[in-house]
């Protein structure tokens, strides 16, 4: 990402019954402090706890009926 | 069709050059011209191979306009029906390039849109005849949004269909004829939707290029999905030139490309091509996630499967945005559009159902979905000879995407 880009806001959007939608770049990081890639400007961050790729959101919490 | 005219794009590398080397090949990344004649299916998309073909400046095409008018006439069913979905993929083909011969003549030719026009029309009215729309909501974003997530939520009634078969018993060659099927779609991915970006306008229109930077790779050629999905291609054995394969295609997998390009073309339809990109994207992830469990299984690595992680993620972000943003953003600033964002929210929900189950009911009666026998020998073998290749050929993407 260009440094314009760092300077854009951080957009957080609670999608209803879903994840967190994610614009602009933030600092992801592991519980140890490891930075986790960041592979797209926009990311969805997994909210419901069953995504097999958390952090990041696998569109599964629709099979749990999950809601937020 | 063999290329007979000069382009720049066609001289950047030449096509038997590629062809001989093989699928695997560097060079053969996927904006590489087929080298396949198209096979006519009826009289229509004879009339139309014929003209294309030809080396002579536009004509009229005698006959076309006739038979145009007697396809419609018919009565058959023109979703499944193979000379017609054939003429509209050729007329679609004239937008999209790198379909035919000498098309560039024919884009704008009274002839060929006077046939798209008048095939497109009866298309789209069989169409609207089957498809039935939900109850509509609000016209308010979130509203939207939750209506298209309940359209689209899977069925937990549902009995077992392709993409469960996939994940638990695909054989290597369903895996071939899958991939196949995709293709008339997938090497094109998001094009057909992109035509709709100067239809739209406000936050539609921010959503949707949002959406579709993703899928062209945020700028970065090898991450673009079109290129992904011929990497994976090449790591099954097959050629990932666009066209390749569309005489095994059945006029069904052409429908669902063709109905796209219908949405996508024409911006009285911009509200059904909003809510078309929202339920394909929205009923993506999960069968992505089961995709690439059926593609391990059968022992292709990550080269292969990359296209199928790569969508669990992505589109579990487009569902979201395409839903509130695009479809939702789209019914706010005119709300008149609110059943057509639902006519093609359904439209591509059954539609799909229809190539999805084509594929599963032939294979249960142990047959192929495929129009014509194919030559699955030759690609698993050139899968095998191709083993070092396909590091070669992730390498040309990663070359190509630098240059």
């Amino acid at each position: 990402m260009n440094s314009h880009d760092k300077n854009d806001d951080v957009e957080v959007v609670a999608c209803t019954n879903g994840p967190l939608l994610v614009r602009g770049e933030i600092d992801l990081r592991a519980a140890n402090g490891e930075p986790i890639e960041q592979t797209r400007k926009t990311v969805a961050l997994c909210r419901c706890g069953v995504s097999a790729i958390k952090p990041f959101c696998d569109g599964t919490h629709k099979l749990i009926n999950f809601k937020a | 069709m063999h290329p007979t005219e000069s382009s720049p794009a066609r001289d950047y590398e030449h096509h038997d050059a590629a062809h001989d080397a093989a699928p695997h090949s560097s060079s053969s990344l996927c904006e590489n011209w087929h080298d396949e004649d198209i096979e006519p299916r009826g009289p229509i998309s004879s009339l139309l191979i014929d003209a294309f073909s030809r080396q002579t400046a536009p004509h009229m095409i005698d006959g076309l306009a006739d038979e145009v008018a007697a396809a419609i006439k018919s009565g058959r069913d023109l979703v499944r029906d193979e000379d017609v979905q054939l003429a509209l993929f050729l007329l679609y083909g004239l937008y999209y390039g790198r379909v035919v011969d000498n098309g560039d003549q024919w884009e704008w030719h009274v002839d060929t849109i006077a046939a798209r026009l008048e095939l497109e029309r009866a298309f789209e009215a069989q169409l609207r005849n089957l498809v039935s729309v939900p109850e509509l909501p609000n016209a308010a974003a979130e509203d939207v949004a939750q209506a298209l997530f309940t359209l689209t939520a899977p069925d937990p009634d549902a009995k077992p269909g392709l993409t469960r078969h996939i994940a638990k018993s695909l054989t290597h060659e369903q895996a071939i004829e899958f991939m196949v099927q995709r293709s008339i779609y997938t090497l094109k991915e998001a094009d057909p939707h992109s035509w709709s970006i100067p239809r739209l306008t406000g936050r539609a229109k921010a959503a949707l290029v949002e959406i579709q930077a993703d899928e062209y790779g945020n700028g970065r050629r090898d991450r673009m999905h079109s290129e992904l999905f011929a990497r994976s291609m090449r790591g099954i054995g097959l050629d990932s030139r666009y066209g390749t394969y569309v005489n095994f295609a059945p006029a069904i997998t052409l429908a669902s490309f063709n109905m796209i390009s219908l949405f996508g073309m024409n911006r009285r339809l911009r509200g059904a091509i909003a809510g078309h990109l929202a339920a394909f994207e929205m009923t993506s992830s999960v069968p992505n996630g089961l995709y690439a469990r059926g593609f391990r299984r059968l022992g292709f690595d990550d080269n292969v499967t990359e296209y199928f992680d790569e969508h669990v993620e992505a589109d579990a972000v487009h569902e979201q945005i395409a839903a509130r943003d695009l479809a939702g953003g789209l019914a706010e600033s005119e709300p008149a559009l609110l059943s057509e964002i639902f006519f093609g929210a359904s439209a591509c929900l059954m539609i799909d159902d229809w190539v999805g189950e084509h594929m599963h009911e032939s294979w249960l009666a142990g047959e192929s979905s495929l129009r014509k026998p194919f030559p699955f020998n030759a690609v698993i073998a050139n899968r095998h000879e191709g083993s070092v290749g396909d590091s070669s050929a992730s390498a040309g993407a990663a070359a190509g995407a630098a240059r």
